[in-house]
């Protein structure tokens, strides 16, 4: 397991260098997302929701991206909107795996009658349009942090159960799963110890189309105004609360929407780049 | 005959489905958010005025009777009134769906023969530049927001030029010529949000379809190309791209939520935003069955299309 990790690891590395910039600057744009997520605080000039000159005022020297429709710093803003767009759908991801591939595994693992029932109330759960149940769920629990994460997460589990059960079921008939269970090693131990160390790479390619898939449906849902709640900001909600500079000339609204397009469309060019090189190191 | 008994095992799927569906929109708004009595009348209502207004909402009656009295209501179209302006959420709602049905109809008329296009392009000349430039296009615009090309489109076409409203506001006085200019944004944002999913799948498809040996042999034929692509492999695809296009125009549901709701066009995803907004029951849980029904039609075409189209379906192993 560990030199066939290695060995992928110097093929990504010597395709990083055939495809040129592009991945470079995709990897260095999310590594500086990531950077402004954990010390945004710091690096912002002003605070939140400091109202620090008149709305609308054009890009300047004091204020790098203007000031918003309440003169608030659009910079600092998105600095903060960032930890917490990033943070939301880091949140939403991490709810979808523990679940869907928790589930997933072990629905693939006892096998029979119970994957079956699984898989199909599974494939029930994925005929709902995720945009429709997320905004009636909403509508009932009002929009609030936990009620976003856990319902897009629960949403977004379902996806990942589908994947994850595949992938183990095609690990459950190898030999040395055989020869674990003839050892009679229990049912944790085999998700754990045989299953998830052999499907973690694409997982992982998984995990970053959930986690851009995650970031675009919170920013879709803080637009219309029923996710990210003020005070609390998020890319989604700038975009929204902006949106009328557009008719005064003004380009406020486009910077936030900008930043969560760097993020997302440099994460699903490292995925793709990720798959299309890890498919290459096991030919 | 064996194909009859699929498909109508198809749509009672799609029936269960519908159900559970419902079951989950009635869950959501009427049990989880708590007493509406109490809602409604305020803290400072007196037990008996709660206890009054309870017995006339029947909300005493235990949880299936209220669901199964609802679910009627809802199937024979009387969604009741509004919460907010009294006015009747059945008929607003289907008004508004109208609307709906011409943006996507006008979005569909335009972006499927676009994808299809692009897609059987991109896959009959793999790797080469022309596919390179579509595939790559391709994931750049499916990972943007989908309201970042409509402001772009505001930006370009509503403010620097001028040509066009900002805002799609339409009525059904409006003429030919009002509607297409109110249309022209929202749908321009609609297709480039949803054809590069079309082209990716279309292209799937047809790529499966084009290493099969049925298409090498016409290609050793001596066939031209354009033929190979256009008669023998577009055909044999027509199973998986009827699909595609049907799992697409359910997906545009998403879509043309942030749509209607960017450029105020009044159709049934800003209903629902706005439903949502002021916490107008009835016309949320309308709203959402209409959608989640629409989306479980489509879903259920491009089942029953494939098995139509593709005898080995019939058969399951």
């Amino acid at each position: 397991m560990s030199t066939a990790f290695w060995q992928s690891g110097m093929t990504m590395l010597r395709d990083m260098r055939r495809r040129g910039v592009s991945i470079l600057v995709c990897l260095c744009i999310l590594v500086l997302a990531a950077f402004i997520a954990l010390f945004g605080p710091a690096l912002a000039p002003y605070s939140e929701g400091q109202i620090v000159a008149t709305p609308f005022l054009p890009i300047s020297t004091s204020h790098w991206l203007g000031t918003d429709f309440l003169g608030r710093d659009v910079a600092s803003r998105i600095i903060y909107g960032l930890r917490v767009t990033l943070g939301v759908g880091l949140g939403i991801t991490a709810v979808g795996f523990s679940v869907g591939s928790g589930l997933g595994f072990l629905a693939a693992t006892l096998g029979g009658r119970t994957e079956q029932v699984m898989s199909r109330l599974n494939d029930a759960f994925i005929s709902f349009p995720s945009m429709m149940i997320a905004l009636v769920v909403i509508a009932g629990l009002g929009s609030s942090m936990p009620v976003l994460i856990i319902t897009v997460g629960l949403i977004d589990a379902t996806r990942v159960f589908r994947v994850s059960r595949a992938l183990a079921a095609d690990i459950l008939v190898r030999d040395y799963v055989e020869v674990a269970r003839l050892r009679g090693e229990g049912l944790g131990w085999i998700m754990l110890h045989e299953i998830l160390p052999n499907t973690i790479a694409p997982l992982l390619a998984e995990f970053g189309i959930r986690f851009t898939y995650a970031i675009l449906f919170i920013s879709s849902l803080s637009f219309l105004g029923l996710g990210v709640q003020p005070p609390h900001s998020d890319l989604g909600l700038m975009v929204k609360e902006n949106i009328s500079a557009l008719v005064l000339g003004a380009y406020t609204p486009l910077y936030p929407a900008l930043v969560i397009a760097a993020v997302t469309v440099s994460a699903n060019l490292v995925v793709d780049w990720y798959i299309a090189s890890s498919k290459r190191s096991r030919r | 005959m064996k194909i009859l008994l699929m498909i109508a095992q198809r749509v009672a799927i799609g029936f269960a489905i519908l159900l559970l569906v419902s079951a989950v929109v009635f869950i959501a708004t009427e049990i989880l958010p708590g007493d509406v009595a109490t809602a409604v009348l305020g803290q400072g209502a007196t037990p008996e005025l709660v206890a009054a207004l309870r017995e006339r909402l029947h909300l005493d009656d235990p949880a299936y009777l209220r669901y199964f009295t609802w679910l009627g209501n809802m199937l024979t179209g009387d969604a009741g009134q509004s919460l907010v302006n009294r006015t009747d959420v059945t008929a607003t709602a289907f008004a508004r769906a109208q609307n709906s049905l011409i943006l996507t109809g006008v979005t569909a008329i335009v972006a499927v023969p676009l994808a299809i296009t692009l897609g059987l392009v991109a896959a009959g000349r793999a790797n080469s530049r022309l596919d390179r430039i579509i595939s790559s296009t391709s994931v750049f615009l499916i990972s943007i927001p989908d309201f970042l090309i409509a402001i772009f489109f505001v930006m370009v076409f509503a403010v620097k030029l001028g040509w066009l409203p900002s805002i799609a506001r339409v009525r059904a006085s409006s003429d030919m010529i009002d509607w297409l200019r109110a249309l022209a944004l929202p749908v321009a944002t609609l297709v480039i949000s949803v054809t590069p999913h079309m082209i990716r799948m279309t292209k799937t498809a047809v790529a499966e379809v084009l290493s099969t040996p049925a298409i090498e042999m016409a290609t050793l034929k001596g066939l031209p190309r354009w033929r190979v692509l256009a008669i023998h492999a577009l055909l044999n695809a027509f199973a998986p791209i009827a699909n595609v296009i049907a799992l697409n125009l359910a997906y545009l549901i998403s879509g043309i939520v942030v749509v209607e709701t960017l450029f105020n066009f009044p159709g049934l995803g800003r209903y629902m935003v706005d439903s949502v907004n002021i916490r107008d029951v009835p016309a949320i849980q309308f709203c959402a069955l209409l959608f989640c029904a629409s989306y479980i039609l489509l879903n259920l075409a491009a089942d029953v299309i494939a098995i139509l189209a593709n005898p080995r379906l019939r058969f399951p192993k």
